[in-house]
Formats: C-alpha cells, sequence, structure tokens
C-alpha cells in the first residue's frame, strides 16, 4: 500500500467530486424536455424527428403506470430483437469469421442480460459474436438500458420533487433525450480518447501472428472423425503440441467500450474484457475507464439535489455513497497487498501481495480499485479476476453488489436504488424526531415502506433462493470448478451479480449451461423489472402527495448525521441478509486460509 | 389536573395481565402481530423438536423451546399490563355510571323513566342531587355541575342555556338549581362510554403509522426468514447439517421482537398517558397527528394571557404625583368588584402600600360602570376637614367630557400618555378628582409567566405559534411581540380562523387549535388536531377530535408532547430492535460452524463458553430485553423539546449505538451465569 497509490485514490475521488456538478447540470437540462443544451443546433431537429416517426408528444406527461408500461413494452420488444438476431447471427452479414448461430438458453440468457443492464457473459466475445451481434444487438441495449435506467431515476426524483402532480414525464422523451443528448456524444468523444491510447476500431477479419517463442501444450488426442479417444482407465489420452500462432481478435472495439463504461453495462468485447490490452491498453485509459463508471451516477446525484431544491441532501447522498466506496476500496486493496499467507509461505513475492489473475500492467492497487467501483456501480467490466483475488478481497465486490450496487450505482439504478435506503432510513430514525417520516417534504406512509421492503426483500428472495438452489442441486454443484466455501461463493457471487444486474463474475464456475443460463437470466429479469416496478409506484404515490413545508422539527436528510445514519443503514440492512450466506463463504474461506487450506 | 400513573409493579395490574399473557397465545390474537406469531410458530416447532429429540440434546431444545415461549408471553404480558392500566382507569369511571332514574319530560309532564331508555332528542329535568342522566345540552335554566367524576377536579362549574357553556356530561352531578336538558347522543355512545372504550382499548384500531412500521416489522420477518431457510441447504453444501431448533433461535433472534413484542403496548400507553391528563381523543390516529403538527393556533385569553387585564403602571399627569393617583385610583376601585378593579386597588398597595381604608363612612356614594358613562367612580362627602370629593376612573374621552363638563382643563400631556399606553397595547384608563385629571392607570393584558420560553421551545421543535385575538391589531401585536408568539391574527372572526386553517394546510402544514364556542365548531372539525374545551358546547365537543376535560387551553402544548413521545418511543424501539442483530450475530453465527470449522473461533469475540451456551445465551438475552423495556414502552422515551437533528443524534447514539452495544455486554453476562449454573 503505497503512498503514490493513496494519492491515485484522492485523485480519482477528487476528479469525481470535481466532475458531478457539471454532468449534474448538464442532466438537469437533458431531463427536462423543455431543456437547452449546447447541444441544441444539431440535435434538436433530430429529436422532433425521431419524435414525429414514433408518433410521440413531447409534452404529454405520463403517470407512474404509463411510463412503466412504456419502459416494459420497450424491453421486451427489444429482448426479443436481440434473441433473435443471436439465434440467426450465421446467417446475417458482418460476420467474418463465420461464427455459428447461439444455443436458445445462451440467446435468452444473452438478451436477458443486456436488456436489464446486466451484461453477464456465460460466452466468451470473440469466439462467439459476430461483428452485427456486438454493435446492433448488445450495443443497442447498452444504450437503451442505460437511458432506461437515468429515466427511471429521473422519474423517481420528480416524484420526489412534484407537489401533488400525479405526472412523472415522459418516458419516449428521456429515452431519447438521454441517447441523443447524452450517452451518444459522450460515447463518441470516449471512443475517441480510447482510440487514442490504442484501443482498436475497424471490420477487420481477425489476425494471426507468429510467436516468438512456440509452445508446447497438452490437448486431447482425436481420432479422424473428431472424436476424443480414450485410454484403458477411461481417461482422454493426451497428445503434445507446439503452438507457433496466436489468433489475435479484431473488430469495432472502442465504440462498444466507452458505452459499456458510461452505461455501466460492463458486458467485454473480449472475453478478458478490460484486462485485454487492446481493450485497455494504457494506464491513462484504465484510470479513464474507471472514472467513466462512476461519471454519470455521480452527476445524478446532484440531478437530485438541484431538481429537490436541496442541493445539501444531494451532496450528502454524494459522500455517503464515497466513503462506502473508498472504505470497500482500502479494504480490498488491503487484503490484496496482503496476500495470502500460502504464497508467503512459499517464499513467492510476499511484498507484491496476491498477484494471481490480475494483469502486470495494471498490478495489485489498480486491480483493486477497478474491482470496487465496477461492483459499487452495475458495471461489471473487470481488468482482474475476481476469482482469484483472496478471499477477504473477493468479498468486498460481492458485498458490494449485494448492498443493492447503491454505492454510485449503475446509470440511475444506483440513485433510485439508494434511494429506497433513504426512504427506509428516514422512516425508522425519522419517527425518532417525533414525527410521522418526511423525506424533502413527502410523508412515508404504509404504500412506502411497503414498496421499499418489497424491493428489498425480491432482492434478498432472488439472491439467497437461487444460490440456495444451486448449493442443493446438482445442476447448480455441476458448474463448480473449485471445491468448498470457495465454490460457494462462486455461486453466491453468480447470483448475486445477476440479480443486482453487474455482470462480473467469480469466473471459475461454468456457467454456459441451460440451468445456469435459465436461472441466471430469470434472475436477472427479477433484479430489475420486480426492483423497477415498486420504485415506480413509490415514485407515483410520492408525486401525488402535497409538500410539506420544512421548519426546525423536519427530519434533517443532509449534513453528518444523515451521511452516517444512510451509510449504516446501507451497511446494516446488507449485512443482516447476507452475513450466514458471507460467513459460510468467504468469511470461512479466510480462515481457512490462514491455515494454509486453499480452495 | 392529572392522575398519577399506577406503580409498574402494582400487583392488581400484574396478576390479571399474567393470566391475560396466555389467553393471548390464541392464534387468531396472534396473527394480527406477525413477528410474535412467527415467534410463536418457531416455539411450538422448537417445543415438537424437542420432544423427538435424544437425550444429550433434550436438555438444550427443551430449554430453548421454554425461553421462546417466555419471549412471546413476555410481550403478551407487555400488551396485557398496558391495557390493565387502562381499565383501571375505566373501572373508575364506570362507577360513575351508575343506573339512574331520568326525569324526562313529556308533554309538559315529568315522568320517571330508567336513564338507559333515553332516545336522543328526549327533554330531561335536573335539579340539586340529580345525577344528570346522559350527554346533553342545557336548553333551560342555569346551574352548577360537580363534574368531578370525568374530569377529577372537586370545583363545581357552572351550566346554562344558549352561550358557549351549554353541554353537560352523562354522570355528574348537579348540585344546585334547575335545568332542562336535550339529550344529545344515545345510550352507549356517550361521552363516558367513548372514554370508557378509549381507555380499555376496546375499539383501538392500527393508526396510519403503526400499519406502516407493521409492515416494515413483517417484511423484515419474511427477509429474515429467507437468510434461515436458505442456510439450511448452504450448511448442507458445507457438510453441516444445521438443526431445526438452531435454526429457529437465529430467526427470533433476527426478527425485531423486541418492537414487534411492544408495538402494541407503546400505543396503548400513548392514549392512556392523554387520558392522564384529562384529555380524551376520538381515535388513536388524533394523538400520532398531535406530534406531527407545525402549526398551533392558540386563543389569546386564557392561554397566552391571563383572561382579564391588569393595572401595572400609574402614570400621573405632567407635574401630578404618582402616589395622588394611585391614592384617588384606589379609592375609585375600592368597591370595584371587577377583576380590573382589584388589580387597580392591588397595585396600589403594592407600590405605594396604600391599604384599603374605610371610605369616608357610611356617605360614600359609589357610582357603578355603565356602558352609557363608560366610567365608574366614588363621590365622597365632606369630612375630617376634608372637601367633598368626586372622583372618576374611566375610558380617556369619557373622562374628558367629565371633566371639561365640570369646567376643568384636559392637559395635553395626558393626551400624550394615553396615546402611549394604547400604542404599547394597553388600555389607559384616566383619573379625575373634581375637575383635575390626575393621570392615567394602565391596564394591560398580563402574558402568563414562562409563556414565552415555552414558545421559544416550541419553535426549536419546528412549531409555529399563532396567537388569536378579538384585539385591535395594535394591541394584538404589542401582546403578540410579549408574549413571543409567531404571528398573530387580530380581530379574529370563526369564519377567517376557518380561513386561516385552511390557507395553512393548503401550504402543507399540520394545524392544531383548540376552541369552545359553537362558532369554533367549523375550525375544529377543518384542523388536523381540534382540541374542545369540556366547558364548551356540545356542538365544539363534537367537532374536535379531541375533549380536554380540564378545558385547559394550554393543554394543547402537552397534547403535541404526547404524540411526538408516542412516535419517537416506536422508532427508538424498531432502531434498538434492528441493531441488536449485530452481537446476535456474533453469538450464534462463530457457535453454529465452530463444529465444522474450528478455525473460525476468532470471530467468536466475546468469548462465549460453548456452542451450546451462546445459542442459549441470545435467545434468554431476546427474550429479557422485552421485559426489560416494558417501563420505556409505557412511559416513553424521554422527551425534550429541540430541534429534530439533535434529537436524531442524542436517540441514534442512545438506541442505535446503544442498541449495538449493550447486547453484547448482555449476552456475554448470561453466557457467564448459564455456564456457571450449569444450564448447559
Amino acid at each position: 500500500m503505497q503512498s503514490r497509490d493513496w494519492l491515485q485514490l484522492l485523485l480519482y475521488v477528487a476528479i469525481l467530486a470535481a466532475i458531478t456538478k457539471p454532468i449534474g447540470l448538464y442532466l438537469v437540462q437533458v431531463l427536462d424536455a423543455k431543456g437547452r443544451t449546447w447541444l441544441d443546433p444539431i440535435v434538436s431537429p433530430l429529436e422532433r424527428l425521431t419524435y414525429r416517426i414514433l408518433g410521440i408528444d413531447p409534452t404529454q406527461g405520463q403517470t407512474w403506470r404509463e411510463y412503466t408500461r412504456g419502459m416494459l413494452l420497450l424491453s421486451v420488444v427489444s429482448c426479443l430483437f436481440t434473441y433473435a438476431l443471436l439465434r440467426l447471427q450465421h446467417l446475417l452479414p458482418l460476420n467474418p469469421q463465420g461464427l455459428g448461430p447461439l444455443s436458445p438458453d445462451l440467446a435468452f440468457n444473452t438478451a436477458v442480460s443486456f436488456t436489464t443492464n446486466t451484461n453477464w457473459q456465460s460466452y466468451g466475445g470473440e469466439g462467439t459474436m459476430s461483428y452485427l451481434s456486438q454493435m446492433l444487438a448488445l450495443s443497442l441495449h447498452n444504450f437503451t438500458s442505460a437511458a432506461v435506467g437515468i429515466g427511471i431515476a429521473a422519474a423517481l426524483v420528480r416524484g420526489i420533487s412534484q407537489h401533488a402532480n400525479p405526472r412523472l414525464g415522459n418516458f419516449w422523451v428521456d429515452l431519447v433525450r438521454t441517447t441523443y443528448y447524452l450517452l451518444l456524444p459522450a460515447c463518441t468523444l470516449f471512443a475517441l480518447v480510447l482510440v487514442s491510447q490504442g484501443m482498436i476500431q475497424n471490420f477487420a477479419p481477425y489476425t494471426k501472428a507468429r510467436l516468438i517463442e512456440p509452445m508446447t501444450v497438452q490437448v486431447e488426442k482425436k481420432n479422424d472423425k473428431g472424436e476424443t479417444l480414450l485410454g484403458t482407465d477411461g481417461k482422454p489420452l493426451l497428445e503434445a503440441q507446439t503452438i507457433t500462432e496466436q489468433v489475435i481478435a479484431q473488430g469495432p472495439m472502442a465504440s462498444q467500450v466507452a458505452i459499456k463504461m458510461l452505461g455501466t453495462n460492463g458486458g467485454g468485447y473480449a472475453n478478458a474484457n478490460a484486462a485485454h490490452p487492446y481493450e485497455n491498453p494504457t494506464p491513462l485509459s484504465n484510470f479513464l475507464q474507471m472514472l467513466s463508471i462512476f461519471a454519470i451516477g455521480s452527476g445524478l446525484t446532484y440531478y437530485l439535489g438541484r431538481t429537490t431544491g436541496n442541493q445539501a441532501h444531494g451532496w450528502s447522498v454524494w459522500a455517503a455513497m464515497m466513503a462506502l466506496f473508498v472504505a470497500g476500496a482500502v479494504v480490498c486493496w488491503g487484503a490484496e497487498a496482503g496476500g495470502t499467507p500460502g504464497t508467503q509461505a512459499m517464499g513467492l513475492a510476499s511484498a507484491d501481495g496476491n498477484m494471481e489473475g490480475k494483469e502486470v500492467r495494471f498490478g495489485i492497487f489498480n486491480s483493486a480499485l477497478f474491482a470496487t467501483s465496477t461492483t459499487a456501480a452495475s458495471c461489471g467490466a473487470v481488468n482482474a479476476m475476481h476469482d482469484s483475488f483472496t478471499p477477504l478481497g473477493g468479498l468486498v465486490p460481492l458485498f458490494n453488489i449485494e448492498l443493492g450496487e447503491v454505492v454510485v450505482g449503475g446509470v440511475g439504478a444506483g440513485l433510485y436504488g439508494m434511494l429506497v435506503f433513504v426512504i427506509l432510513a428516514v422512516f425508522i430514525a425519522g419517527l425518532m424526531v417525533g414525527r410521522t417520516p418526511e423525506y424533502l417534504g413527502k410523508k412515508i406512509g404504509a404504500y412506502e415502506v411497503k414498496m421499499s421492503m418489497l424491493a428489498l426483500l425480491i432482492l434478498t428472495l432472488s439472491i439467497l433462493g437461487f444460490t440456495a438452489w444451486a448449493a442443493a442441486s446438482p445442476w447448480g454443484i455441476a458448474g463448480l470448478n473449485n471445491p468448498g466455501p470457495h465454490g460457494l461463493s462462486e455461486m453466491l457471487y453468480a447470483f448475486s451479480s445477476a440479480t443486482g444486474n453487474n455482470g462480473s463474475a467469480f469466473a471459475g464456475l461454468t456457467t454456459n449451461t441451460p440451468w445456469y443460463n435459465v436461472t441466471l437470466g430469470i434472475a436477472m429479469l427479477v433484479g430489475r423489472f420486480l426492483m423497477i416496478v415498486p420504485i415506480m409506484a413509490i415514485a407515483g404515490s410520492l408525486a401525488m402527495k402535497r409538500l410539506a413545508p420544512a421548519s426546525a422539527g423536519t427530519f434533517p436528510v443532509s449534513g453528518g448525521t444523515f451521511i452516517l445514519l444512510l451509510i449504516g443503514t446501507v451497511v446494516l440492512i446488507g449485512a443482516l441478509n447476507f452475513l450466514p450466506a458471507l460467513a459460510l463463504g468467504p468469511v470461512v474461506e479466510h480462515f481457512l486460509a490462514g491455515q494454509g487450506r486453499l480452495y | 389536573m392529572t392522575h398519577p400513573a399506577p406503580s409498574l409493579l402494582d400487583p392488581s395490574i400484574a396478576r390479571p395481565a399474567v393470566a391475560e399473557a396466555f389467553r393471548k397465545l390464541h392464534p387468531r390474537l396472534m396473527i394480527s402481530n406477525p413477528v410474535m406469531f412467527v415467534t410463536g410458530v418457531g416455539a411450538l416447532l422448537t417445543t415438537l423438536e424437542a420432544c423427538r429429540a435424544a437425550a444429550p440434546e433434550r436438555g438444550f431444545t427443551l430449554q430453548l423451546a421454554l425461553w421462546l415461549w417466555f419471549t412471546v408471553l413476555f410481550a403478551n404480558f407487555a400488551e396485557a399490563v398496558a391495557e390493565g392500566r387502562g381499565k383501571a382507569q375505566a373501572d373508575s369511571l364506570r362507577k360513575s355510571r351508575k343506573e339512574a332514574l331520568a326525569r324526562q319530560l313529556r308533554g309538559g309532564a315529568e315522568e320517571k323513566v330508567p336513564a338507559a331508555a333515553l332516545q336522543k332528542g328526549d327533554l330531561v329535568v335536573c335539579e340539586a342531587r340529580d345525577v344528570i342522566p346522559g350527554d346533553g345540552e342545557v336548553i333551560e335554566g342555569i346551574a352548577s355541575v360537580d363534574e368531578a367524576a370525568i374530569t377529577g377536579e372537586s370545583a363545581p362549574v357552572i351550566r346554562e342555556s344558549g352561550g358557549d357553556r351549554s353541554a353537560v356530561t352523562g354522570g355528574t352531578k348537579v348540585i344546585s338549581d334547575r335545568i332542562v336538558i336535550r339529550i344529545t347522543s344515545e345510550r352507549g355512545n356517550t361521552f363516558l362510554d367513548r372514554m370508557i372504550a378509549m381507555v380499555e382499548g376496546a375499539r383501538r384500531q392500527k393508526t396510519p403509522n403503526e400499519i406502516a412500521l407493521t409492515i416494515l416489522l413483517s417484511a423484515l420477518t419474511l427477509v429474515f426468514l429467507l437468510v434461515c431457510v436458505t442456510l439450511k441447504p448452504f450448511g448442507l453444501y458445507s457438510a453441516m447439517n444445521f438443526p431445526v431448533p438452531v435454526l429457529v433461535a437465529l430467526l427470533v433472534c433476527l426478527i425485531p421482537t423486541t418492537i414487534g413484542g411492544l408495538l402494541s403496548a407503546i400505543g396503548i400507553s400513548g392514549i392512556d398517558r392523554l387520558i392522564r391528563r384529562n384529555v380524551l381523543a376520538t381515535s388513536g390516529r388524533a394523538v400520532e397527528a398531535a406530534g406531527d403538527i407545525d402549526v398551533l393556533l392558540l386563543d389569546k385569553t386564557g392561554t397566552i394571557t391571563f383572561g382579564n387585564r391588569m393595572a401595572t403602571e400609574f402614570l400621573p399627569a405632567p407635574g401630578g404625583s404618582a402616589e395622588r393617583l394611585a391614592d384617588a385610583a384606589q379609592l375609585a376601585s375600592l368597591a370595584d368588584e371587577t377583576p380590573e378593579g382589584r388589580s387597580i386597588a392591588i397595585l396600589a398597595k403594592e407600590r405605594y402600600q396604600l391599604r384599603g381604608r374605610e371610605l369616608g363612612g357610611p356617605h360614600a356614594r359609589f357610582i357603578p360602570f355603565t356602558a352609557q358613562t363608560r366610567m365608574s367612580g366614588v363621590d365622597l362627602p365632606t369630612g375630617e376637614g376634608r372637601p367633598p370629593r368626586s372622583i372618576r376612573k374611566g375610558a380617556a374621552d369619557a373622562v374628558r367630557a367629565h371633566v371639561q363638563g365640570l369646567g376643568g382643563e384636559y392637559p395635553e400631556g395626558v393626551a400624550r400618555i394615553v396615546q402611549e399606553v394604547s400604542r404599547a397595547g394597553g388600555t389607559p384608563l384616566a383619573v379625575s378628582d373634581g375637575g383635575e385629571v390626575l393621570g392615567v392607570i394602565h391596564l394591560k393584558d398580563v402574558v402568563k409567566g414562562g409563556i414565552r420560553d415555552r414558545f421559544a421551545q416550541l419553535r426549536r421543535m419546528g412549531i409555529r405559534t399563532v396567537m388569536i385575538t378579538g384585539d385591535n391589531p395594535l394591541t394584538a401585536a404589542a401582546i403578540a411581540a410579549e408574549a413571543g408568539v409567531d404571528d398573530f391574527m387580530a380581530q379574529a372572526t370563526p369564519e377567517a380562523k376557518l380561513q386561516r386553517i385552511r390557507a395553512e394546510q393548503e401550504a402543507g402544514h399540520l394545524v392544531a387549535m383548540t376552541g369552545d364556542g359553537t362558532n369554533d365548531a367549523p375550525a375544529l372539525a377543518q384542523a388536523d388536531v381540534g382540541v374542545a374545551m369540556n366547558t364548551g358546547t356540545q356542538a365544539a365537543r363534537e367537532a374536535g377530535n379531541m375533549v380536554d376535560l380540564d378545558s385547559n387551553p394550554t393543554k394543547l402544548i402537552e397534547i403535541v408532547e404526547i404524540g411526538k413521545q408516542l412516535l419517537m418511543t416506536r422508532g427508538a424501539l424498531t432502531t434498538f430492535s434492528i441493531a441488536n442483530d449485530v452481537a446476535k450475530y456474533f453469538a450464534i453465527l462463530p457457535a453454529m460452524l465452530m463444529g465444522t470449522f474450528p478455525a473460525i473461533a476468532p470471530l467468536n469475540i466475546m468469548h462465549l463458553q460453548s456452542p451450546s451456551s451462546a445459542i442459549l445465551s441470545a435467545i434468554i438475552f431476546n427474550a429479557l430485553i422485552i421485559i426489560a423495556l416494558i417501563p420505556l414502552a409505557l412511559h416513553g422515551v424521554a422527551y425534550r423539546p429541540a430541534g429534530a437533528l439533535s434529537i436524531l443524534r442524542r436517540n441514534l447514539l442512545i438506541y442505535g449505538l446503544g442498541g449495538i452495544l449493550v447486547p453484547f455486554a448482555g449476552i456475554k453476562l448470561i453466557d457467564l451465569a448459564i455456564t456457571t449454573l450449569h444450564w448447559v
């Protein structure tokens, strides 16, 4: 844990703090149908044209039900479209590698995964997806799912700030404006920056490179028909094979990566995701990618403050998020820097900590920081193998996801998730000031509590329920490559990641099986839509309420006490829900590792 | 007046409550409290397991089952005690509802009928020593009535037809004169009946806030149920078969049993506290709303000021002496029995040691105040070498006319003093002796001592006070400034009051007010909390959602405090209950895993003796904490008027941080005790 790393952490948080206000102010304009931006001269005609073609009246406000219906319609239609495209990719153009169609369960899993902003990948990108699939099917979702998240967050914030007005804005307008004014321009700019760092952007077929140093590997021996030959002991026969060439994947990478990071999607172009030299070429590209994960989510907290007329509240929410983030990053980094007792006993580079599964170019600190931010947000892009982290180092990303990814969080999703915790915190602690709990002038009643708890219950049910099923069923166990507590952590991580719409993985688990593809797909759907619907119901209910003016007796939603309260609520609820499962996974593993047992 | 709360250990309440705790085990009663219902089911499951278990396990499982039953019983006991305290009060009320014969008027003739047979609209006659047979309105006559039965106040009150003091309550007693009453509510729905029902909790419905909290607690229970149920397969995966009783123990420790067990006791005791202060609320909802109030409309008279104006200063005419003025004023007031007159005599005595004297013999002639002359005074005949005197005191312009009529002069200086007094919100009273103006008495509405601090407290709590008065704006402003209210309404009419309440509500405020007259009824009905005075009209009492039996308008402030205390107690115990879970995890989880993974021993940070003792200690703590917190639930958390932030900080520290730390100590102590006693 060197001082230059501390400096980088400081720089990271400082830059985030600095960009929060400008991004927030821009968001205020984007999320207002009458907002003004400097892009108006170019984009405005396009925006009006889109409305005309789609038959949308941009002045027409929607109730929470109408808004939610629009969101669901878009999601269902685009999900089916992607499913069809993936199943038919061998018949469609832009497939120079001649890649075949995806299996039904994998296509379902992938379509759901990208629709829900999860980007869980049961496949390796280079060997599975044609350029068309990458650019049209997956990229489309990267934009729309991000825009949906931002729209839902905006609708909730409007509900909080409005005085007895059931209209929460127009879903289609939010979708179009967020895409046109925010995501497309920002991604274009970001893609160019990434290209400047050496990231590729082409339609070339995969290239072959001659290895400077040929290597020999053991492969299964096959007969002429391609069947594996078995030895007398029933195990496949192995033979030595000398490799002299390597295939290097090509393609339109920078454009994909820009939205993958800014939209907190996380689905890698390459299987190695941000650890791939093309997908993360330089230290600067690494730093910028980490920043881009939090950029919009961070700006949304400013939007919250500005729209509700309580900027101190917006900053307090931001501060609570940052405190949780820095704490997680430091724990993860410390655990990784400490290494494992096993490697230390062998005298292996103990000074460098645990380097297993990490890209040497990034090292311990940047891997830990990337892992913490990608899971704090619902991004899921990775530049190191989380599966190879130390038990406690891996606990941090896992716990981050289980908190509901409310530490900045996915674009929009992080804010609306956090606001559920705010409502719960305000309700419980609000009673303690001797008044009916009130959040920014809106009374929190039985309905809001019911919906908030429903969202929380669904999250817990999906994560614990599916993991328990996996742990108890042959289909679940079949995917395990690691026994013992680490295997449990892998399954827990998979369903946490799917439910939390994160998409990163403890990749030791083989999940491209029908059972995992289907259950993970369901977990993603549950984690996305069964969260959004109760939250929109809260937005609708709050929108109808009158705003009570603030007084000295009003529950304070800014300042140190509130920040501590919010942090306490998030950690306590997260911990209470998942402590037993975590105890049997990473915690036990940690103590066993101390005794020299590894998994 | 207030009734003292009975002691918690009062056997007359505690003994029946124990029996009641068992009776409440009925599933139909339990289901209304989901948290305790789950606990009950867990206790049942554990009991069954204990019956099936083999010898070494049986003792432990049996103890677990026992403590789980205790947890349920303790919660039932808490509720029963709260109800019992109410019942004790209801019984004393019921005594006053003796079966009486009513003297009903039918077509002018009197007829004796049982009080129970009276219908709404019937007319009855009551004379001295008659018990009033039902709630009603005096339509004829005037009488003094002893209302001690319901108010506990022994001084009789006047009830008369017309005006604002026409309502009478069934069960009270006429002590003099004769009145005719029109019955306004039927048997079973009288004031006394409602009061008894309220106290007994018979008609108790969950308040909105209680419903929201119950949802939160039920959902948390579901979440923890999920956590514990999934722990079974997780355990099997890790080659550990967690026994059902252990999982039940973990579940019961995690679900919010503390607040779940005490929730209804908190609600009942909140209403009980109101009744002890002689306030009757028509619903628990009203009590809760009282905590949310942020605008108080207070009548000036009786609440902010003593009802009457009092002399505060003698201001002599230029060149005159204050002592002479005081002397004349006192002489003129000696026979004046009005509070103003008495206050003048007293002030003269206090300031100038002037004693009330024999008034110039039997010939002194008092001039009483009339609306025409607007003056009063005294004429003294000659005597003991003094010339005859004719002293007058009264409204400045009346005295001016009087003096000028006698050929005297009304000095410019006096006119100036009169103006100054008016501007300060006082009432100037000019005093003349013959044709000479001696000076001015400053009469003033005297603001009650301490009320200014009270308003400052309210302001810190975020509550705005608005003074309502019929005075002119100038006077009103002066009194408002002196009393420290935030705003005032001068020359307020009932319509203006109603408008004001609507406007405040429109702006998102919750408004409370007190009222007594019939013309207050619309405003009382519109206010979120309307407290009617018991001395008021029946219309006012019906319109409000609370009645103050003491008819003390200041009580409103106490009502607000009780409402706040009720909500704070709920929040504090909820926080405490959830915070407790941290320590319980640290007790039970290591105990569950230690067998298979001895490596996790460092997680046993409390160094509990054995897995069994750890689990049992957590369960025992969980049960005992309910008993320990019953007094807090019944009395409410300590309340200090302060801003939301400082209250929040304080309570978070005590119930949040305290809630995390206390169980660590508690569980450790219990663990030491039960291992010393060899229970495990």
